[in-house]
C-alpha cells in the first residue's frame, strides 16, 4: 500500500496530466516511494501500477531504466559516485578505490550497519567539478580528494 | 497519392504510408527486423536504413513516411553500408551458433545475415548473456542472449493482445525482454509472439527440438475449434503433425492464430487416442474389426427401430463436427425414420426454432467489426470464446468505436468498456429490455408488439439508457450475442429484442458462433424439423438408442448430468469419437474416427464463409473419417442415396448451387414470449472454459496446462460469501438439483449479487448439471 503521504504527492503530481494521462506522474511517483523507504520494491511498483492505471511492466521498465531508483535496500546515505567519462579522466577510479576502503563495500553494496550504500552512476552533467558523488541522488559533493571524502563520511556518521 | 522513386521505379503511394510499406507495394524487399506491418513502428533496429536523396544520412526506412518526388535508394553503396554496418552491431552480441538454435533454418537474422553479414566477426570480447526465463508452458525464452530487442513481442502483447505482459527492462547493454516478477504470460494470444520473434529468442515449447523446418511438409487446413475458421498451415513429418503456424487470411485470421488453435495438435496423438473400433460384450471393452463393429451397430439400430420405433433413436453431434460429417448422420437418421437430430448441445432455448428466418450468424463479415463504431456485447466471453474477434474489437475500439457490455461476469476484455451492466442471468432479458425501451424511447418509435410482453413494467436504469444512447448515437452499430447469450435458458428472448435494438439503431446484430461448424450445422440440417426432438429434448426424454458424433456426454452438453442419465438408460449408445473417454461406463460400441488433421471436411464460420480442407496426415491405426464411417453404416441399413465417393460429393451434395448468404438470417417471426418467472436464491453462472471446449484441446497437454485451465472453482460476491459465512479459499459442497461437487471458492467481487460461478465442460462440475438454475453453496 502506498503512503498516505506518497498518495497525496502523487495526486498533486497528477494535476499537471490530462485525466487521461495518469502514468505521466510514473516517474515522480517512483521518486515519492524512494524518498520515503530508501528503495522501491516490487510490490511498490506494483501499486503505483494500479494506482496509476498502467500496466505493472511498464512501472517496470521506468524503474529498471533509470540508475537513480533503487530497486534494494541502498543504505541511509547512498553514495553515486560518476564514473562517466570526465570524472573517469579526473580520477574516479580513486574516488571509488578510497570509498571502497573507508566502508568495506563494492560497487553496489551496502555496510552492514546499514548506514551508507556505494553506486556507480552517469555524467551527472557538472563535469567541471569533477570528481564527484551524490548522496541520495539530492546532494552533489565535487572536486574530491581522500580528505575532502574522509570529512564528507565523518559528517554523515553523526547524522 | 505520393509519387516518389525506389530503385529508379516508380511508386504511387498514400499519403501517410512508410518508405518500407512503399517498398513492399513496389515489391522491392528491404531488410528489417523490428517493422511488423500489424504493430507500431519502433524503429530500433535499424536494419531497413536507406539512402534518400538529399538526405545526409541513411534513414531507417520503416519510419520515414513518404514524400512527393522522394528518391530512395535500398541497396546503393550508402544504404548497403549501412545495412552491413547494422548487421555487424547486431552480430557482436548475437550467439553465432545457428546449428543448435531451435530457430535454425526459419530465423530472419540467419537469412539476412548471409546477405549482409561478414564471414568472420571483428568482435573478439565476451558477448552478454541474458538469462533464460520461464514465462508458462507455450512460449519458450530459455535463449534470451538471442533475443535482437526489436520488440515486437512487447508490442505484440500492448497492441494486439492487450495487455503489456512482456516488457524491456533495464537499459542499453543490459536491456531484457521479461516479465513482470517473472510471471507467465497469459493471453490467449500468446503463441504469435513466437511467430513475430525474429530470432530464437522465443519459440515455441511444445515444438522445441521436435524438427527443423525443412524437415516439415506444409498441409492447409482449418482449424475445428472456435466458430473463426482460423485457416492453418499444418506442418507434417512422417506422418505426424509436429506443429501447427498461421495460414495468413486477412479477411479471416489475419496474421494470427489464438493459442488454442495454434497449440491443440498437441491433443492428436494423446494416449487415448481410440485407435481401434471397440465393442462391449458381456460388459466387457473387446477391439474388434470394423465389419463386426458396423454390423453391430446396423443391427442395433435396425432393432431398436422395429421394436420402439425409429422416434427413439437420436443423433447428436457437436458443432465441431465436419459439414460432411452433419450431413450424413442426418441424413442416417432421417433415412431410418427418426428426425432427432441436433448439434447445438449446450443450447438450453429452443423456442426460436421454426421461428427463425435462417441460419443464425454473425449477421456481417469478420472484416466489417474493425468497422463497426458501437458495439454491445451481449453474454459473452468474448476474449475465451473467440478470441481473435476480440482482437478485431479491441481494434475498433482503439480507434475510437464504444463497447458496452451486457453479461453476468466481468472479466476483463483488456479494451476499453464504455458501459457495462453486470447482472445476474435471470436479469439479464429485462436489462435488454431496458435498452430497447430507452430506443424507444428516445427514438419515439412505436416497439414491436412481439417484443410488447417482455418491456411491461420495465423502469430503465441510468446505465441502459447510457448504453441506448451509445448505440443511437453510431453510425454502424452492432449487438453481438455470445456463447452465454445462445446458452442462456431465454436465449430466444435475448435474440428478439437484440433484433429490435439493431432495427432501432440502424445497426445490425448477430452471433459469435461457438462451435467451427454452428452455421454449418444448420446448413447440413443437423437440427430437427417441426416433429423431430432438439438436443435437449432428446437427453430430458431418453431416447432408445443414441448415436453420439465427437460428443462426450458429460462435458460437450448443457446438462452433463442429465445426458450422461440419458445414455446409461439407453439400450444402445455408439459413440463415435477419435478418443477413449467416459462413453466407455455408457457405450456398446466406440468407433474410432478422425480428427480433423486425418479427414477431409468443411466448416462453414460464423460470418458463413465455405472453408473445404484436406487431411494432413494418415488416420491413426484403424480411424477412420467419419464420413465414411457414416457411408457404410448408411449402406449397411440401406439407407438410399449413401454412395458418395468422396467427402466432395458430400459437400457439393449439400453446397452445390446453394447460395450460401441466403440461408443466413437472424430475423425471428412470429415468436411469442413470456417473461419468466423471478427466480429465487441463487443462480449459477458458467461458461466452458477456453481450453475445455471440444475433445482435441481437452488432451493438449501444453494447454492443460496453462492458466486458463486450472481446475475449476467456485466463485461469489464477497458480500455473498460473508452472509454464508464461508471464507474465501474454503472447500465448500455446490449443489443443484442434478448433483453436487466439492469445490474451493473464491471471492470475486465482481460478479454480480445472487450468483455462484462454477465452470463447465469439466469432469469435476460434469455432475452439477445444467449450466444455468438455481445453485446452492454449503460448507463442506
Ligand atoms: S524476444 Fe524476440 S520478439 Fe521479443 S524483443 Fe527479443 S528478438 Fe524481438
Ligand atoms: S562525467 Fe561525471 S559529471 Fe559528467
Ligand atoms: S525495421 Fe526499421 S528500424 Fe527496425
Amino acid at each position: 500500500m502506498l503512503s498516505d503521504q506518497i498518495q497525496t504527492q502523487i495526486n498533486r503530481e497528477l494535476g499537471k496530466y490530462p485525466a487521461d494521462q495518469k502514468q505521466s506522474a510514473v516517474m515522480a511517483a517512483l521518486r515519492f516511494v524512494q524518498d520515503e523507504k530508501g528503495w522501491i520494491a516490487n510490490e511498490d511498483m506494483a501499486d503505483i501500477a494500479v494506482y496509476l492505471g498502467m500496466p505493472q511492466m511498464a512501472v517496470f521498465e521506468v524503474a529498471t531504466f533509470y540508475h537513480m531508483y533503487n530497486l534494494k535496500p541502498m543504505g541511509r546515505h547512498t553514495l553515486t559516485v560518476c564514473t562517466n567519462i570526465s570524472c573517469m579522466l579526473c580520477g574516479s577510479g580513486e574516488t571509488v578505490e578510497h570509498l571502497s576502503k573507508r566502508l568495506g563495500i563494492g560497487l553496489g553494496e551496502v555496510t552492514a550497519d546499514g548506514k551508507f550504500g556505494l553506486r556507480e552512476g552517469e555524467c551527472m552533467g557538472a563535469c567541471v567539478d569533477a570528481p564527484m558523488f551524490t548522496i541520495n541522488n539530492k546532494k552533489l559533493c565535487g572536486r574530491l580528494t581522500s580528505e575532502k571524502i574522509d570529512q564528507i563520511l565523518a559528517e554523515l556518521d553523526k547524522q | 497519392m505520393i509519387n516518389i522513386e525506389i530503385d529508379g521505379k516508380k511508386v504511387e503511394v498514400e499519403n501517410g504510408r512508410s518508405v518500407i510499406e512503399a517498398a513492399h507495394q513496389a515489391g522491392i524487399y528491404i531488410p528489417h527486423f523490428c517493422y511488423h506491418k500489424k504493430l507500431s513502428i519502433a524503429a530500433n533496429c535499424r536494419m531497413c536504413l536507406v539512402q534518400v536523396e538529399k538526405a545526409p544520412k541513411p534513414l531507417p526506412a520503416c519510419a520515414t513516411p513518404v514524400a512527393e518526388g522522394m528518391k530512395v535508394f535500398t541497396a546503393s553503396e550508402q544504404a548497403v553500408k549501412a545495412q552491413k554496418g547494422v548487421m555487424e552491431f547486431l552480430l557482436i552480441n548475437h550467439p553465432l551458433d545457428c546449428p543448435i538454435c531451435d530457430q535454425g533454418g526459419e530465423c530472419e537474422l540467419q537469412d539476412l545475415a548471409v546477405g549482409y553479414g561478414g564471414s568472420a566477426s571483428r568482435y573478439q570480447e565476451e558477448k552478454r548473456v541474458v538469462l533464460h526465463k520461464d514465462i508458462g508452458p507455450l512460449v519458450s525464452a530459455e535463449e534470451m542472449s538471442r533475443c535482437i530487442n526489436c520488440t515486437r513481442c512487447v508490442r505484440f502483447g500492448i497492441e494486439i493482445g492487450g495487455e503489456m505482459e512482456l516488457g524491456q527492462a533495464f537499459r542499453g547493454e543490459h536491456a531484457e525482454i521479461m516479465s513482470f516478477v517473472s510471471g507467465t504470460v497469459n493471453s490467449e494470444l500468446s503463441g504469435n509472439m513466437i511467430d513475430l520473434c525474429p530470432v530464437g529468442a522465443l519459440t515455441s515449447k511444445p515444438f522445441r527440438y521436435k524438427a527443423r523446418t525443412w524437415e516439415l511438409s506444409r498441409r492447409k487446413s482449418i482449424s475445428p475449434h472456435d466458430s473463426l475458421g482460423s485457416n492453418l498451415a499444418v506442418q507434417v513429418m512422417d506422418n505426424r503433425v509436429m506443429r501447427v503456424l498461421p495460414l495468413e487470411n486477412e479477411a479471416v485470421n489475419e496474421c494470427w492464430l489464438s493459442d488454442k488453435d495454434r497449440f491443440s495438435y498437441e491433443g492428436l496423438n494423446s494416449a487415448q487416442r481410440l485407435t481401434r473400433p471397440m465393442l462391449k460384450q458381456g460388459g466387457r471393452w473387446q477391439e474388434v474389426e470394423w465389419q463386426v463393429a458396423l454390423e453391430y451397430v446396423a443391427n442395433g439400430l435396425r432393432q431398436v427401430g422395429k421394436e420402439a420405433g425409429a422416434e427413439n433413436i437420436g443423433a447428436l453431434a457437436t458443432g465441431n463436427s465436419t459439414l460432411e460429417e452433419m450431413y450424413l448422420l442426418q441424413k442416417l437418421v432421417r433415412g431410418l425414420g427418426s428426425d432427432n437430430v441436433d448439434f447445438r448441445l449446450r443450447q438450453a432455448d429452443f423456442s426460436a426454432d421454426g421461428k427463425q428466418l435462417g441460419a443464425p450468424w454473425l449477421g456481417m463479415s469478420v472484416a466489417e467489426l474493425n468497422q463497426a463504431d458501437r458495439f454491445l456485447l451481449v453474454g459473452s466471453f468474448l476474449r475465451k470464446d473467440q478470441p481473435l474477434l476480440a482482437a478485431r474489437i479491441r481494434h475498433a475500439v482503439k480507434r475510437g468505436a464504444q463497447a458496452s457490455v451486457l453479461h453476468s461476469a466481468d472479466d476483463d476484455l483488456l479494451m476499453k468498456v464504455a458501459n457495462k451492466l453486470i447482472v445476474a442471468p435471470s436479469e439479464m432479458v429485462s436489462m435488454l429490455a431496458q435498452i430497447l425501451q430507452t430506443l424507444a424511447a428516445e427514438k419515439k418509435a412505436a416497439v414491436d408488439a412481439s417484443v410488447q410482453p417482455l418491456l411491461q413494467g420495465v423502469a430503465t436504469s441510468a446505465t441502459a439508457q447510457a448504453i441506448a444512447r451509445s448505440l443511437m448515437s453510431g453510425e454502424r452499430s452492432v449487438i453481438l450475442l455470445g456463447n452465454f447469450a445462445q446458452q442462456h435458458p431465454q436465449a430466444a428472448q435475448l435474440q428478439l429484442l437484440a433484433q429490435h435494438i439493431a432495427a432501432l439503431c440502424n445497426g445490425r446484430f448477430g452471433f459469435l458462433g461457438e462451435a467451427a461448424n454452428s452455421v454449418g450445422g444448420y446448413l447440413a440440417q443437423a437440427v430437427p424439423s417441426a416433429k423431430g426432438m432438439n438436443a435437449a429434448a432428446m437427453l430430458a426424454s431418453p431416447r432408445k438408442a443414441y448415436l453420439l458424433l465427437n460428443v462426450e456426454a458429460e462435458l460437450d452438453t448443457q446438462n452433463g448430468a442429465q445426458a450422461v442419465a440419458a445414455m446409461q438408460a439407453a439400450d444402445m449408445v455408439v459413440a463415435l469419437s477419435a478418443y477413449k473417454h467416459q462413453a466407455s461406463e455408457y457405450a456398446d460400441v466406440m468407433l474410432p474416427i478422425s480428427p480433423f488433421t486425418e479427414t477431409s471436411g468443411t466448416f462453414v464460420n460464423t460470418e458463413g464463409r465455405v472453408q473445404s480442407f484436406k487431411g494432413a496426415v494418415k488416420p491413426l491405426g484403424e480411424a477412420r473419417p467419419a464420413w465414411k464411417v457414416l457411408r457404410v453404416l448408411g449402406n449397411l441399413l440401406n439407407v438410399a442415396g449413401f454412395d458418395y465417393d468422396s467427402s466432395e460429393a458430400v459437400r457439393d451434395e449439400v453446397l452445390k448451387g446453394m447460395e450460401v448468404s441466403s440461408k443466413l438470417n437472424n430475423q425471428l417471426q412470429g415468436l411469442t414470449v413470456q417473461p419468466a418467472a423471478a427466480m429465487h436464491g441463487l443462480q449459477r453462472v458458467s461458461e466452458v472454459p477456453i481450453y475445455a471446449t471440444d475433445a482435441v484441446v481437452r488432451r493438449s497437454a501444453p494447454l492443460q496446462a496453462t492458466h486458463d485451465a486450472l481446475p475449476p472453482h467456485a466463485a461469489m460476491h464477497g458480500e455473498e460469501l460473508k452472509k454464508l459465512g464461508v471464507t474465501p479459499g474454503a472447500q465448500v459442497k455446490v449443489k443443484t438439483a442434478q448433483g453436487s461437487a466439492q469445490l474451493a471458492i473464491a471471492a470475486d467481487d465482481k460478479l454480480p449479487m445472487g450468483v455462484v460461478r462454477v465452470a463447465a465442460g469439466h469432469a469435476s462440475t460434469a455432475w452439477l448439471g445444467a449450466m444455468f438454475g438455481t445453485i446452492s453453496v454449503e460448507r463442506a
